[in-house]
């Protein structure tokens, strides 16, 4: 079953922008998504990334390494998650019931290509 | 839609609240190692725990112990924070040290026993005297119960900058009179359990009232006023019989609340109320709160109002309703309390007793009183006596009357609908 990487580009809400019950609200919703994406068996993994830019890493000879990638806006991926589906249409299909659009998020979807 | 009912679980999912309740039980927990002065500092690490939850819990998964994390992480982050004021005031190291070690040895309280010590000692300080009495309900609601601010201003109607501003006057007058962290002693029990009670009586009528606020806000503002006077009454040091007469009050009042409205927010009469609805659970543990309250001889307004409170609550029908009983209740409440809200509830029940033309009477005493000037209640039931004296005319303005000055929507309509049940040939 071919797998594909959901990257959940987002801005990074304000400090101190939801309360506790909000945040409840919130993780559950992907909490139910994510089990019923692991119950159907579509879900492969997923994981969250650090909020600090990273590095980018260039060069031959000499490598240099810097912080970054900057891009013009303030949107990071927050995080990703692997999904097992036949092909795009299916992962597309998938991916739409993620709440990460419903908050907001944009979903960037690729194939990972096992060959 | 229980009110406090067992806390439901969703399958894999979290408790209903824990985020909320979490917040309540950490920042009080650690206040009691930085002490209440520190206040903000403990509120930012706890809001930054709730934070690195809501960004990696999606990914992750909730945890096993979702409570022992958050307060794992809301402690490193408080100690984080120490660490950096000390670094910046160049301060002693010890007193980092000392701190250090206080919170690094500080297990996550696990007894309900420890955690409702805690609790209770943070209603203490939140209800002091000395705070302004307007922020009380607001900061018990925000740092016990966990509510968000904006929460707050939904649930009574309020500008949520107005709700901010409160919080940080309150918690400067903390910082300024050196607001201890501790169930008071004995001699000085008395006045601080009052306003205690007076802020938990408050926070539950406020969001019982406030018919136009959110509702869902609204009930649990409700829902927390009963969980944290239970926690009061049930500690030995506060668990006073005036406590348990409160705590009786608001289990029976609270037992109604699925019943007052229709399912469009209509306002439903305690006659035209299904009593199958109200929460019996309830409605016992209001029974036990009361046998408790009946110890020793000083008799609050509490105890009369939890009386009367029974008395609906245990009436088959609102035919069956002992209103001798209630009036006798209100007899007392009237002296002991001078309102005229109460002086306008007795004649209610002086009209069940002995008719509406006795409750026109009993109505006299406070007709053109100053602080009722804008309340609906007195022209609604003037109305309403005369309605039952069939006099519609008289009926229909006193009611058009109770509509110029209400501005709640459920009330409104409500009127409304009195209005148009005044038959059409006595309509005018």
């Amino acid at each position: 079953m071919p797998q594909f990487m959901m990257l959940l580009h987002s801005e990074p809400a304000p400090e101190g922008a939801y309360t506790p019950e909000e945040i409840q609200s919130v993780v559950q919703k992907y909490q139910e998504w994510s089990e019923k994406m692991g119950a159907a068996g579509k879900l492969a993994g997923g994981n969250k990334l650090a909020n600090n830019p990273g590095k980018v890493l260039r060069g031959t000879d000499t490598v240099s390494v810097v912080d970054g990638p900057f891009a013009e806006t303030k949107e990071v991926i927050g995080g990703y998650f692997v999904l097992e589906a036949k092909d795009y249409d299916e992962a597309a299909e998938l991916s739409k019931s993620c709440p990460h659009l419903t908050f907001g998020g944009t979903i960037e979807l690729r194939q990972i290509d096992g060959m | 839609m229980s009110i406090a009912g067992p806390e439901a679980r969703n399958v894999d999912g979290l408790v209903d609240h824990l985020f909320r309740h979490s917040a309540g039980q950490i920042v009080s927990s650690l206040t009691r190692v930085f002490g209440p002065a520190d206040l903000e500092l403990v509120e930012d690490a706890v809001q930054e725990a709730m934070e690195k939850a809501l960004r990696h819990w999606p990914f992750r998964g909730i945890p096993d112990n979702p409570g022992g994390w958050l307060f794992a992480v809301a402690r490193n982050a408080a100690l984080d924070k120490v660490r950096h004021r000390f670094r910046r005031a160049d301060a002693a190291s010890q007193i980092v040290a000392l701190m250090e070690a206080k919170l690094e040895q500080m297990p996550m309280p696990v007894l309900a026993r420890e955690i409702a010590d805690d609790q209770l000692r943070m209603i203490f300080t939140c209800c002091h005297p000395a705070i302004p009495a307007d922020a009380r309900v607001a900061l018990t609601l925000k740092t016990v119960g966990g509510f968000g601010v904006r929460e707050i201003a939904r649930a009574f109607l309020a500008d949520e900058r107005t709700v901010a501003q409160r919080l940080v006057r309150a918690k400067q007058r903390i910082r300024e009179q050196r607001i201890p962290f501790t169930v008071p002693e004995p001699d000085e029990l008395g006045e601080r359990l009052r306003s205690v009670l007076d802020v938990l009586y408050l926070m539950f009528n406020d969001g019982y009232d406030a018919l136009d606020g959110d509702s869902v806000v609204r009930r649990d503002v409700c829902a927390e006023a009963l969980r944290l006077v239970e926690i009061v009454a049930e500690h030995p040091d506060s668990g006073l019989p005036e406590t348990r007469a409160l705590a009786a009050l608001i289990c029976f009042q609270a037992a109604r609340f699925p019943a007052r409205q229709d399912p469009a927010g209509d306002l439903l009469l305690l006659s035209e109320q299904d009593r199958s609805s109200w929460d019996r659970a309830l409605i016992e543990r209001g029974a036990r709160h009361m046998e408790c309250a009946a110890d020793g001889d000083n008799l609050t307004t509490f105890h009369v109002e939890a009386g009367i409170a029974a008395c609906h609550a245990v009436a088959p029908s609102f035919d069956e309703t002992d209103w001798h009983a209630i009036l006798g209740y209100y007899d007392t409440l009237v002296r002991l309390a001078d309102s005229p809200v109460i002086v306008l509830n007795r004649a209610v029940a002086v009209a069940m007793v002995e008719g509406p033309a006795a409750g026109l009477a009993a109505l006299e005493a406070v007709v053109g009183h100053p602080a009722l000037r804008r309340y609906y209640l007195l022209p609604a039931t003037r109305g309403e006596f005369h309605r039952r004296l069939d006099e519609p005319v008289r009926a229909r303005r006193y009611f058009e009357e109770a509509l110029e000055i209400s501005g709640a929507a459920p009330v409104r309509r409500f009127l409304q609908r009195r209005i148009a049940a005044l038959t059409p040939a006595e309509n005018r």
